[in-house]
């Protein structure tokens, strides 16, 4: 089809954080409110190095399982939920969000870096989910997609390439 | 060590196209994304993923956007000359276009947001150690809504060129870089606004990191006069296409790609 061809993505580049940054970017639900996990981890590249200038985005249906409609997350009132939260990667490649574990079995993850020329999208699986893409794959793969319960919340870690290499997806 | 020369860079990026053009030549379907792995651009190289990406259908949450509105974004989060007490140096522009999907729908209401360089070449960013002056007077970010019709505008100004350290003497030509939601998460997109005829295009590894030619033409404005406003400003246009297809090429499995 002819008539709109893709605009082509380029790399995020290493000076991003000033243009996309907000209050409580990575704060879908306040840390400590009723309900409120911790999703956390560590962005490798394929030498097993953490990744200190990445950016993420995480996407998800909320505690009912709704896809939320409401606008608001650059002025987060504390008690709307917008399903959509923003974070970088610290000098140690860590990544943390805030946000209620969804009634879904996964949370849609967008992962941009210096380096990376593209988005890559993937999935972050809540333990013990399944469905028909999670059995497709070999359990070497499945565990790159799920993620571990911790104490506060949730922990997967994202290695760009390589062994462990996390399986990003590509839409039909 | 070897100084890692322009013509060294040149040479991989020519040899990548080349195998590019043969393959279409030879029957494949055309790119409309950079390649993941493109190694004149040196950080790319531990940071590509080695495995065929997985082929699915989108569900659910894949399918809808995060909505963002008016009480996200302000009016003036649009104008990047009106963010400080005095008006920033460098060529004032107004650039603006359509945000559509891959049927040519209108993405409407949804958030386009921006940041750049300033006049001189510099970020505000507190790791751009490039020796120009920053401005006191520009910050560099904006953030706007689409309207009905998909369209998005930012008053701002030029950009300038500035040099990094991909090797020696690399500048990257003058751009924008931006950010798009569109009506499915799946067609998210962060990208790179250029200027038409820009010299440094042919020397720049991230912007040749898209092999096919018309894909990297999609990625340059439009100078237009009829946007240009008499006495105060410059315009350009360019349109954005979000398709949430990368049209990647799946390599058989453990072959070198
Ligand atoms: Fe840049």
């Amino acid at each position: 089809m002819s008539v709109a061809l893709p605009t082509p993505g380029q790399t995020v580049g290493p000076f991003f954080r000033y243009g996309v940054e907000f209050d409580a970017w990575n704060e879908l639900a306040p840390p400590g409110r009723a309900g409120a996990i911790r999703v956390h981890g560590v962005v490798r590249d394929g030498a097993g190095t953490p990744v200190p200038d990445a950016l993420l985005e995480i996407w998800q249906a909320d505690a009912a399982g709704a896809i939320p409609a409401e606008s608001g997350s650059f002025h987060r009132d504390g008690s709307t939920f917008t399903g959509w939260g923003r974070t970088h990667t610290t000098d140690a490649g860590e990544y943390e969000f805030f946000t209620l574990e969804p009634a879904a079995p996964f949370i849609a993850v967008a992962v941009f870096a210096r380096g990376l020329m593209d988005v890559l999208h993937t999935r972050l699986y809540l333990p013990g989910a399944t469905d028909a893409f999670l059995e497709s794959l070999t359990p070497a793969e499945r565990t790159t997609l799920v993620a571990e319960r911790t104490a506060d919340g949730l922990r997967l870690d994202i290695t760009l390439q390589g062994d462990g290499e996390t399986v990003f997806l590509a839409y039909r | 060590m070897t100084e890692l020369t322009q013509a060294t860079i040149s040479d991989e990026i020519a040899q990548r196209h080349a195998d590019y053009e043969a393959r279409v030549a030879a029957g494949a379907q055309r790119l409309h994304a950079p390649f993941l792995d493109f190694d004149p651009y040196r950080s790319s190289v531990l940071r590509h993923p080695t495995k065929n990406p997985k082929l699915v259908d989108p569900e659910t949450i894949e399918l809808e956007s995060p909505a963002f509105g008016h009480r996200d974004v302000a009016d003036v989060e649009s104008d990047l000359t009106a963010q400080h007490s005095g008006e920033p140096l460098g060529e004032r522009m107004v650039v603006t276009g359509r945000v559509l999907d891959g049927e040519g729908r209108p993405v409407r209401h949804q958030l386009v947001e921006l940041w750049q360089a300033n006049a001189s070449g510099r970020y505000v960013h507190q790791r751009d150690q490039h020796p120009a002056p920053l401005d006191p007077n520009f910050t560099g970010a904006g953030r706007c809504i689409t309207d009905g019709d998909g369209v998005y505008r930012f008053t701002t100004i030029k950009p300038g060129a500035y040099p990094w350290k991909n090797h020696v003497n690399a500048w990257r030509p003058a751009h924008i870089h931006f950010s798009l939601f569109g009506n499915a998460f799946t067609q998210r997109l962060v990208t790179q606004m250029y200027f038409p005829g820009d010299p440094l295009f042919p020397l720049d590894p991230i912007y040749q990191s898209i092999p096919d030619r018309a894909a990297r033409d999609r990625l340059v404005a439009a100078y237009d006069h009829d946007l240009s406003i008499p006495e105060w400003s410059l315009g350009y246009r360019w349109d954005i296409v979000l398709t949430g297809s990368r049209s990647t090429w799946f390599e058989p499995e453990g072959s070198e790609a």
